[in-house]
């Protein structure tokens, strides 16, 4: 199977893990990913003013270039993934902010016809939990893992549409169909601080490490997430348990970690 | 010939305002069949009506058009003014030039013009109309109440102390609903079981009330005074008028680890129960699901025990069949799942509990005898923080919460703050709430003293995530009054879970054919002036299946739709409505297409013998209305392909009359 794939910037330069062993595992579960040609920034965040089309172009771009496909768009960067979805929802349903949009579209229009998944949507939805099951190699049996959705991911509900934002068990469902033990705790989607870290570093360590203590105390071993600037807000104030991507882990289990250059 | 009496309403300046009642009755004395036309202030007053009965013996007339407000306002009224003069009462007919025509235009020529126009085809309409006689049915004088909860034994109470048998059909155990879980009721903090229980012994021992308890209903035929209705009574495996509840099974069942329901799970029961102490009917009850007997065939401890030999491992589902003459809808309410509201970690932390769970745990019959204590470790909890609106007032939420004020909410809150403040003056106690809504005989003086004499935290703001840490609930909330982030530690939190209708209520709306609205409440027959009816005849509404209500709104509720059985089950026979389907025999093919749009099952078939025309006698099938059942909904009307079916008094002839009127 065939998908597009739009992978941004921060996975080409200080997230290649998540990039390289996403597109190695989907391999191994025998999906492509893609990457869309000349695909340009996200723009890193949704504006929630219905007035600006300029950044939300490139989102449009290339679920544009996945609709000449008829290919579904999967990113795996939370920020990337929540921005096209957005973006995706907006062209669906707005028909005054389609129409602008569409002004500065070369050749034909696009009115929202791209299914967009998350990477982690694949996997539940479209390879499925059992299925992977049965290709993991390396199962990490006994390991307590914490996932970390951080606020972006999940939110909004209503565009999203990928799991309950309060109580979500697709990372969880994860982490035991690669044979480790799912921690359940509080804080796991909650904010790390995001951008506010160049503006208030004291602030972003605060919320950092209050998920991280909560993860801890929960008995978490090691915490996973889909997020660049989580993981690097996580570590940059001091996790002392690994932190790493979903798709790391992934690809250890399914057999394909060594062979791959990150 | 029709001789036809035009009689133009002003409404005061309802009508008057923006219609020149003059011009109108003027335009209308052309009409063919009218010989008489007037106007008058008020037609609905004593002197109006007199009018109308004084130009009917006058003018000899025939028929009558009242040009006024909807017919659903003074259709009722206007034909008892016929009936009074000798008119048959189904020769009146209403132009409605208030609610469709002056209400809604503000311009007096426009609002003439259409009023004159909606009398000519109430003209045309009289023109044809027939003088209709209403049919009888009797009525069974025995009434069905759904749910014993509060509300349905204050209803069965009511109905049997004016004489009538009643019927309570309860799916648990035992009657006494959520009322019975309670530990003290608002506003005067009298304890709930003390008020209840004497009226759950009242319904046991009242000898025109039946209890058909661990009991559904799972049918119902007929209409308003002959309902047919099938209860399915489900085997408790203990013969009911054998056992006499004395609880020695409950003792020696050795399955002693099954999540006990009436105590929200916080603690166990046996697989042979007896929900609570006061129970209604007190006999025991075996869970098919814990019990090993039925499960594996190896105990029987139970039945050896049993000194009266009341346990029954064979025991069938049993159904009964009844009649009724009218029934009440008693349903209840239950608290929203928390499972979408995990921001409050309901599902992470024991000490997170919804404030039934509260009842439970401050209950001298609860779990915990009373004794407030954290569900984890049994420590006595310091801080409390309660949630008000978990799950109310959620607009912008609609897929996780509900819209609705759950109304009660704010009351039982102050009550849970301020008995924790009275019992254990050394814990701290937060509530957060969105508004403060305690509108209520002495509600308000009740809060004020939760607030100023108990010291009670009261913060306007919404709590955010609540993080279990150590042995703490660390919550984190906004004070809207204060603009800022509040951090507390909590050893307890309590959420006010909104209430919904009971699961039951759907299924059984549709066999009622009794409507709902989007929140699955039951709908008045209208909102204001009819709030204990249903829609559909014969069916009432008690209690919070109609909408969240509290105890005293409940019970006051329960009587009216009690009074309204009574009204009913006094009458010895029902007038029917005469606008019922009726079908011509000569035209009728018998293909069956109106019996399957039928919604009440009103139309049989039947085998008649016909003379045709060459002397030879045909035996045709052909359709019956039953004119007791029929509704006239006038569905089979239209889905008669040869034109048999017809409505009396809506004619196929009267309406396109009409409709020839206003396109002329």
């Amino acid at each position: 199977m065939k998908v597009s794939y739009f992978p941004g910037c921060t996975l080409k330069n200080k997230a290649k893990d998540l990039d390289v062993y996403a597109r190695k595992s989907a391999e191994a579960l025998g999906v492509t990913l893609e990457e869309i040609e000349n695909w340009q920034c996200c723009g890193g965040v949704f504006s929630t003013a219905r007035d600006e089309v300029a950044t939300k172009l490139s989102s449009v771009r290339a679920l544009k270039e996945a609709a000449s496909k008829d290919q579904p768009l999967v990113t795996v960067c939370s920020a990337c993934h929540n921005v096209i979805k957005q973006t995706n929802h907006a062209m669906q349903t707005d028909k005054e902010f389609a129409s602008k949009v569409n002004n500065y579209i070369a050749d034909g229009v696009y009115e929202g016809e791209t299914e967009v998944y998350h990477y982690l949507e694949m996997l539940r939805d479209v390879v499925g939990y059992d299925e992977l099951k049965k290709k993991v190699v390396n199962s990490f049996k006994g390991k307590k893992i914490a996932a970390y959705y951080g606020c972006l991911l999940l939110r909004p509900n209503s565009v999203m549409k990928m799991d309950d934002p309060e109580n979500p068990s697709i990372m969880e469902d994860f982490i035991s169909a690669i044979g480790a033990t799912p921690v359940v705790y509080a804080k796991r989607n909650e904010c790390c601080g995001g951008y506010i870290a160049m503006e208030s570093p004291e602030l972003a360590k605060k919320s950092s490490n209050a998920v991280i203590e909560n993860a801890k105390a929960a008995g978490a071993e090691m915490i996973i997430t889909a997020c660049p600037l989580c993981r690097y807000n996580l570590i940059k104030n001091g996790a002392d348990i690994p932190v790493v991507y979903f798709t790391e882990l992934l690809a250890e289990a399914l057999g394909v970690k060594e062979d791959t250059n990150a | 010939m029709q001789r036809i009496g035009v009689f133009v309403c002003w409404c005061g300046s309802n009508i008057a305002g923006t219609v020149d009642v003059q011009a109108v009755s003027e335009a209308l004395k052309n009409e063919p069949g009218v010989v008489f036309s007037t106007n008058y202030q008020y037609m609905c007053s004593q002197a109006g009506q007199n009018i109308i009965k004084d130009a009917i013996a006058e003018h000899k007339l025939t028929g009558i058009v009242v040009c006024s407000c909807s017919p659903r306002m003074h259709e009722a009224t206007f034909r008892k003014t016929a009936a009074a003069a000798g008119l048959n009462p189904y020769m009146v007919e209403i132009a409605n030039i208030r609610e469709q025509c002056s209400w809604v235009h503000k311009d007096m020529l426009t609002g003439t013009e259409k009023a004159i126009i909606l009398g000519k085809a109430a003209v045309a309409k009289v023109n044809l109309n027939t003088p209709l006689t209403a049919g009888e049915s009797p009525v069974t004088k025995r009434a069905l109440v759904i749910g014993g909860g509060i509300a349905g034994i204050q209803t069965a109470l009511d109905i049997a102390d004016a004489g009538f048998p009643v019927d309570i059909v309860e799916k648990k155990p035992t009657i006494g609903g959520k009322m019975a879980q309670l530990d003290k009721t608002f506003p005067t903090l009298d304890c709930a079981a003390c008020i209840l229980t004497p009226k759950m012994v009242d319904v046991a021992q009242n000898e025109n009330i039946r209890i058909f308890s661990y009991s559904e209903v799972t049918e119902v035929k007929g209409f308003v005074g002959n309902f047919d209705v099938t209860i399915k009574k489900h085997a408790r495996f203990v013969k009911e008028d054998i056992c006499t509840g004395c609880g020695a099974c409950t003792e020696k069942c050795p399955m002693k680890k099954v999540p006990n329901e009436f105590n929200l799970g916080m603690d166990n029961r046996s697989a042979i129960y007896i929900p609570f102490a006061q129970a209604v009917p007190k006999v025991a009850t075996i869970d098919p699901n814990y019990c090993n007997m039925l499960k594996k065939g190896k105990c029987g401890l139970c039945a050896k025990v049993c000194a009266a030999g009341a346990i029954d491992y064979t025991q069938k589902d049993e159904y009964i069949s009844e009649k009724y003459g009218a029934i009440v809808v008693a349903t209840g309410f239950n608290p929203i799942s928390m499972d979408k509201f995990d921001e409050f970690a309901y599902n992470q932390s024991k000490d997170v509990i919804t404030s039934l769970e509260f009842e439970r745990l401050t209950n001298a019959a609860g779990p915990t005898a009373g004794k407030l204590v954290r569900p984890s470790d049994g420590k006595h909890p310091h801080t409390i923080v309660f949630v008000q609106c978990v799950g109310s007032r959620c607009s912008a939420c609609a897929e996780k919460g509900k819209e609705y004020c759950s109304k009660i909410c704010c009351m039982y809150t102050a009550k849970h703050a301020m008995l924790t403040r009275d019992k254990y003056p050394d814990t701290e106690v937060y509530v957060f709430y969105i508004d403060v809504r305690t509108p209520g005989k002495n509600f308000d003086e009740f809060y004020r003293r939760a607030v100023e004499e108990f010291g009670v935290n009261y913060i306007k703001g919404m709590v955010g995530k609540v993080t279990p840490e150590g042995d703490k609930l660390k919550v984190q909330a906004s004070d809207l009054i204060a603009n800022k982030q509040l951090h507390i530690d909590a050893d307890l939190v309590v959420l006010a879970a909104a209430i919904e209708p009971d699961k039951s209520a759907r299924p059984l709306a549709t066999m009622l054919t009794a409507s709902m609205d989007t929140n699955d409440f039951f709908t008045e027959a209208h909102p204001k002036l009819r709030p204990v009816e249903s829609p559909t005849a014969g069916v009432f509404l008690s209690g919070a299946c109609q909408g969240p209500k509290d105890i005293p709104e409940t019970v006051s509720q329960a009587g009216a739709a009690a009074s309204k059985v009574i009204g009913l089950l006094a009458k010895d026979k029902l007038t029917g409505n005469p606008c019922v389907a009726h079908s011509n025999e000569l035209m009728c093919n018998g293909c069956s297409s109106c019996e399957r749009v039928c919604p009440y099952g009103a139309i049989s078939y039947e085998d008649k013998e016909f003379r045709m025309p060459d002397r030879t006698t045909k035996i045709r099938r052909v359709a019956v209305v039953n004119p007791a059942v029929c509704q006239g909904c006038g569905a089979c009307t239209v889905a008669c392909p040869s034109g048999a079916m017809d409505l009396k008094g809506f004619a196929s002839a009267q309406i396109i009359a009409e409709v020839d009127a206003i396109c002329k």
